[in-house]
């Protein structure tokens, strides 16, 4: 079942121009992503596609100055504020990327029991220490005495105690050494093993493909692809949209060809399909309006001549 | 470097045990701490009295002239000159300065001239009045200075914010002196609520001065240096507060679904209070220049009005020796900024040295 629905969301900012002037600029457009329980869904893409906006945006965190429409429903019903205040740190959980998102000033036990909801926080703190062999010693630390790996335990900790049951984790694995990403991508797997709905926010493609369920591919700030992981394999014939292809290709092991030019800035975007400037198979009708999503075998693409 | 070393392994050991050696070696590390500044002070100390005494040297006071005073025109320069030579006048600068500097070794810092009696008698007597009047205002700027600033950055851009900054930025631009006539004028004279000056009143004997009278005399002085203290502390907690609440870790505490006072409480206030209390510490300097200010309008008679005294009628002595004495103060507030810093933030606490 669908636990968590996000159709057609935009987000803008109001910025003021060099001549003082308000400007809406638009960050996110139209873009649509599904969590399922038991689930993982990576989210990839280049950076400054939208995609920790996003992840913000489910939470309802984002600034002041952000418009946002679209709908983002959570267990059937629609997503208000209200309702997202409630759920932030109860039944949605955000594991951030680095230790800089700990207070550098509090122990880092005492911010784990911070996100214990219900019962004994010192207990829930200690049980999921030791679950992830952190040792006793490590709840008296302050976060910058905390190693890479220690402190992404740490993180991940928080979101454990909370028992969320949507874990949306915003690059959780830079920096960090093999074996340490490893660990961490298995955790993702045991959340959704357990139940839980997990959105793997990550550029790392090659990682995310070896535990993901889907592929949600991002540029210049909306959805172009969602595909069954399977399909990232070969040279990406399986794959819809033309961006995803390449992306594909340009990994490592396989071409290592680069897509060539770059992604559109939010205050540059081109009218038509936000690919066309790059895309190799842009015909005239690309550039005369936004591709809709739409289902195509088994998975949904923004592109009109994609098959 | 040995303390380099060790402080650096100690923040990659993740047992319980690295912590508890972390803790053992505060005690070392502060002492070294505690030396350098000492060391430092006394070199800072010397070259204080080496330019203030040549500055004095050098300045249009006469010390015999402020000594005999108005009595001058009856001193024939034979008389003069039996004088300076009693005094040492007539050796070289050098000479002088070092018999001066033994002499404060020894912990005599000479007599005044105005007041004749034991510079350190004056001092000591004068600091208390100031220290009542200084740390009242500290106190007070800093607690109101501070919960302006929260309120301000915790209520961004809404009215009590500019109001806030508003006040803030008007008075940074005040002047102590300008302000205390103000305060003065209103509260003394119209509303004769307070004495208008001096420390205690007047034509009572001293024995006789009850808390009350001094607490009297010293309301418009404090609040004086308080409206005018807040600022800083305000503008700056301000600042800090909306770095912090734009920061990662505010970000993902909300996340978490913290918000409102709670979120201040947990994250808020134990990071923008250390640089509250540093800079409240930091600004002693400050607080001793305006209670110079505020003392003279107010004729308090603490050590900023000594020290007007002191430079308007040429009395070196206690002019050196107050100047001593605020270099001192100063640095003590310096050092317990740092201090603080030190004992306080567990990252400098718990592994780097100095
Ligand atoms: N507060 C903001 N105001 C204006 N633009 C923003 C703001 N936050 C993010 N953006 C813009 O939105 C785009 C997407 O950002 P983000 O979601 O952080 O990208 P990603 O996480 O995919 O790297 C970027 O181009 C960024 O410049
Ligand atoms: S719609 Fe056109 S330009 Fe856009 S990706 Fe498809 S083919 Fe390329
Ligand atoms: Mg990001």
């Amino acid at each position: 079942m669908s636990i968590l629905v996000v159709e057609n969301l935009s987000i803008s900012f109001n910025q003021y121009t060099e001549s003082l002037k308000q400007k809406n600029v638009n960050v996110i457009s139209s873009l649509n992503v599904t969590l399922e329980e038991g689930e993982i869904l990576a989210v990839v893409g280049a950076s400054g596609s939208g995609k920790s906006l996003l992840a913000h945006a489910i939470l309802g965190i984002l600034p002041n100055n952000a418009n946002i429409s679209g709908t983002i429903s959570y267990d059937g019903e629609i997503l208000t504020a209200a309702r997202q205040a409630s759920l932030r740190g109860t039944e949605i959980a955000l594991i951030p990327q680095s230790v800089n998102y700990l207070d550098p000033l509090m122990r880092v036990g005492n911010q784990v029991r911070n996100s214990v909801k219900v019962g004994d926080a010192v207990a829930a703190q200690r049980k999921v220490f030791e679950r992830l062999r952190l040792k006793s010693g490590v709840e008296n630390m302050y976060p910058f005495q905390l190693s890479g790996g220690m402190a992404r335990r740490t993180l991940l900790s928080t979101a454990i105690v909370s028992g969320a049951k949507v874990i949306i984790a915003d690059e959780p694995t830079p920096g960090l050494d093999p074996v340490v990403i490893k660990e961490a991508l298995e955790n993702f797997r045991e959340f959704a093993d357990n139940g839980c709905a997990v959105m793997l926010i990550t550029h790392d493609i090659e990682s995310a493909l070896t535990i993901a369920d889907k592929i949600a591919v991002f540029y210049a700030g909306t959805t172009v692809e969602i595909a069954p992981v399977e399909n990232f394999n070969g040279d990406g014939e399986a794959l819809r949209h033309p961006y995803s292809k390449a992306l594909w290709r340009a990994l490592p092991q396989n071409e290592f060809i680069p897509i060539p030019g770059s992604q559109p800035r939010p205050n540059n975007l081109p009218s038509g399909c936000l690919f066309a400037p790059r895309c190799p198979i842009a015909t005239l009708e690309c550039e005369l309006a936004q591709p809709e999503m739409r289902e195509l075998r088994n998975g949904r693409v923004r592109c009109i001549h994609a098959t | 470097m040995y303390m380099d070393m060790v402080g650096r392994q100690q923040t990659t050991l993740p047992t319980g045990n690295g912590v508890n050696n972390v803790r053992k070696n505060i005690g070392v590390k502060i002492s070294k701490f505690l030396l350098m500044k000492g060391l430092r002070m006394l070199t800072l100390l010397f070259a204080i009295c080496l330019i203030s005494f040549l500055l004095i040297k050098n300045s249009p006071i006469d010390p015999i002239q402020a000594y005999v005073g108005a009595d001058m025109i009856k001193v024939s320069p034979e008389q003069r000159e039996k004088i300076a030579e009693y005094w040492g006048l007539d050796q070289p600068v050098m000479v002088q300065f070092f018999s001066w500097l033994s002499a404060l070794l020894s912990g005599d810092l000479g007599t005044s001239m105005i007041f004749r009696r034991p510079v350190s008698e004056i001092i000591g007597e004068r600091f208390w009045n100031s220290l009542v009047l200084m740390l009242t205002a500290w106190i007070l700027s800093g607690v109101i200075g501070f919960v302006m600033g929260v309120v301000s950055a915790m209520k961004k851009d809404t009215w009590i914010d500019r109001i806030i900054k508003w006040y803030c930025y008007t008075l940074a631009s005040t002047p102590t002196f300008w302000m205390g006539l103000l305060m003065l004028i209103v509260f003394a004279v119209w509303l004769g609520w307070f004495p208008i000056g001096l420390g205690v009143p007047t034509g009572v004997l001293a024995e006789d001065v009850t808390l009350a009278d001094r607490l009297q005399h010293l309301i418009l002085p404090a609040m004086t240096l308080s409206i005018l203290g807040v600022a800083n502390v305000a503008l700056h907690t301000r600042q800090k507060l909306i770095d912090v609440l734009a920061s990662d870790y505010v970000l993902f505490a909300r996340a978490r679904g913290e918000r409102g006072f709670l979120l201040f409480w947990r994250h808020g206030l134990r990071n923008v209070a250390l640089p509250a209390i540093t800079l409240q510490f930091a600004a002693f300097s400050e607080l001793f220049g305006g209670a110079v200010l505020a003392e003279q309008v107010f004729s308090y008679p603490g050590l900023g009005q000594a020290t007007v005294e002191a430079g308007l009628r040429g009395d070196v002595p206690l002019l050196l020796g107050l100047v001593l004495f605020s270099t001192i103060f100063v640095f003590a507030g310096n050092l317990i900024a740092d201090m603080i810093y030190y004992v306080v933030d567990p990252r400098t606490r718990e592994s780097r040295t100095i």
